[in-house]
């Protein structure tokens, strides 16, 4: 919001230099190094343990060809959303957003409402310790909230499958996405012009792009956003 | 042990996973949190910053507990909880059992299903190793393309601001982009593409007059939750406005009314 503007703290870039925020930098990426290594291990625990204790060996056929088909879409896709997200998550926050998933949807717009919240930029130090405050939240309360709903699920079912309330669920991404857009939007507008024209266009005229693809479409529209705003950078017009 | 997809042992193991999931956010918290206070931020701002976070989170983690019980009818509670509260989502979850399962012969939702610990294990297996590039690539990458934005800052700061908006405008774009990716039922003569316009809209005027609101009022705790609070109001009049606009479910039985109807009529 424009209020945030008056009080905007923008550390500078070298802030990451400066003896404590390199310390606190050097930290966080030995510790998310520590972390991130250690859950794939984890992760990877789930179905060993329950083979080894139902002495049940994976179906190999099934395996591959499940593999086969889901394996090379994700981990190009998973490829191209770790380079796109982490500027924009800062360190301590892709480490954890990586791990705790739901990324598009909830981690990066808490990120960025915090962002926004407190005035900062994401690329300062200032920023980087909001928005990893934000994540850790978010990741925390994201947990404590699912724990909670599988504990109840059963008193919970005839409600969270209520149709009544189906629209509300189904349509969470606007609603997001709407107040989040109108903050980024009207502050960048010159910048939003473009990559929003186009994405308007092969959404509405491409069938195919829809809930499914749109996770494939924000590295385009991202890399198309910055070859623009580049252009007009040069050209003396931002 | 004979096996079952709600065995209490998965529930202990999804259960002890998850907690170590929980252990690394506290422990990042408490990190940036300490720095934080360090770098003289106010402790009274974080807690701000921290609150808002945890309400916006509410109605986002509330769909994600809806997903689980939406997979669960097919692969119990344990699995879904696991794999919702670490890396998944619904969709990519669903592709990937949907995947396994018609190479093992069998199909998500198909009533003559019978997991076995084998199928169960196999399905879980794609998950994780389909899901789980941005785990170990992040510590891999993110130290060299930090090191790399805050030089491009060094050389250009002006350049390095609009590169960065530029990121957040693009990742918006493509989610504004899909807002309206039912529109074309328009031009059919349907209107439940307009829906999540309609929605959005509803949302960005909530978040406006917030704004206006802080402006007018000079009352900046509204800022706090005007995010949250947008959310909510957007998913509230999504109700109304899909009872009124209509969903593609229901525009899809009256269009198979119609080809029944007519298929009636010809013969």
């Amino acid at each position: 919001m424009d209020e945030n503007k008056t009080v905007e703290t923008t550390v500078a870039a070298d802030s990451h230099t400066t003896e404590g925020g390199a310390a606190y930098m050097n930290s966080i990426h030995k510790w998310g190094r520590i972390w991130n290594f250690s859950m794939v291990a984890v992760l990877f625990s789930f179905p060993i343990i329950v083979a080894i204790v139902f002495g049940a060996m994976p179906d190999w056929k099934g395996l591959g060809m499940g593999l086969l088909a889901t394996a090379p879409m994700y981990w190009a896709v998973g490829v191209v959303e770790t380079f796109t997200y982490i500027p924009m998550l800062g360190a301590g926050g892709s480490y954890l957003s990586f791990v705790t998933g739901n990324i598009s949807n909830l981690k990066l717009p808490c990120a960025l409402g915090a962002l926004d919240q407190a005035g900062v930029k994401g690329s300062s130090e200032e920023g980087e310790v909001i928005s990893t405050i934000a994540i850790a939240v978010s990741s925390i309360v994201t947990t404590v909230i699912i724990i909670l709903g599988v504990i109840l699920l059963v008193p919970l079912t005839p409600l969270l499958e209520n149709p009544v309330l189906d629209p509300a669920f189904e349509q969470i991404l606007p609603a997001l996405f709407g107040g989040l857009g109108v903050v980024f939007v009207s502050r960048n507008w010159k910048i939003a012009i473009a990559p929003i024209v186009l994405m308007l266009v092969l959404f509405i005229a491409i069938p195919a792009l829809n809930a499914g693809t749109v996770g494939i479409m924000v590295p385009v529209s991202v890399i198309f956003t910055m070859v623009v705003s580049r252009v007009m950078y040069k050209k003396g017009l931002l | 042990m004979e096996f079952s997809i709600n065995h209490p042992l998965l529930y202990v193991l999804a259960g002890a996973i998850i907690l170590i999931v929980l252990a690394q956010s506290i422990f990042f918290l408490i990190l940036a949190w300490r720095r934080g206070v360090k770098m003289g931020m106010e402790k009274k701002k974080l807690r701000r910053i921290a609150t808002s976070a945890a309400v916006f989170t509410i109605a986002p983690a509330i769909a994600i507990i809806i997903s689980v019980a939406t997979l669960a009818k097919d692969l119990g509670i344990p699995l879904p909880w696991l794999r919702l509260s670490v890396v998944g989502s619904q969709s990519y979850e669903t592709i990937a059992a949907q995947n396994t399962l018609s190479a093992m012969g069998m199909q998500l939702g198909g009533r003559g299903n019978v997991m076995t610990a084998s199928a169960y294990v196999t399905i879980a297996l794609v998950m994780t190793i389909s899901i789980m590039v941005g785990i170990w690539l992040v510590p891999v990458v993110a130290k060299k393309m930090q090191k790399g934005m805050i030089n491009m800052e060094k050389r250009d700061k002006k350049w390095a601001d609009i590169f960065n908006a530029s990121m957040f405008i693009g990742m918006i774009a493509a989610f504004l982009g899909f807002v309206f990716c039912d529109f074309g039922s328009i031009f059919k003569g349907e209107t439940y593409g307009l829906t999540p316009v309609l929605v959005m809209l509803v949302s960005a005027l909530t978040m406006a007059l917030a704004g206006l609101l802080v402006k007018l009022t000079k009352w900046r705790w509204i800022t706090d939750y005007a995010l949250p609070v947008s959310l909510v109001v957007g998913m509230a009049a999504a109700i109304p406005i899909t009872r009124w606009l209509g969903s593609p479910a229901e525009a899809a039985e009256a269009a198979s009314e119609a080809a029944s109807l007519l298929t009636h009529v010809l013969c």
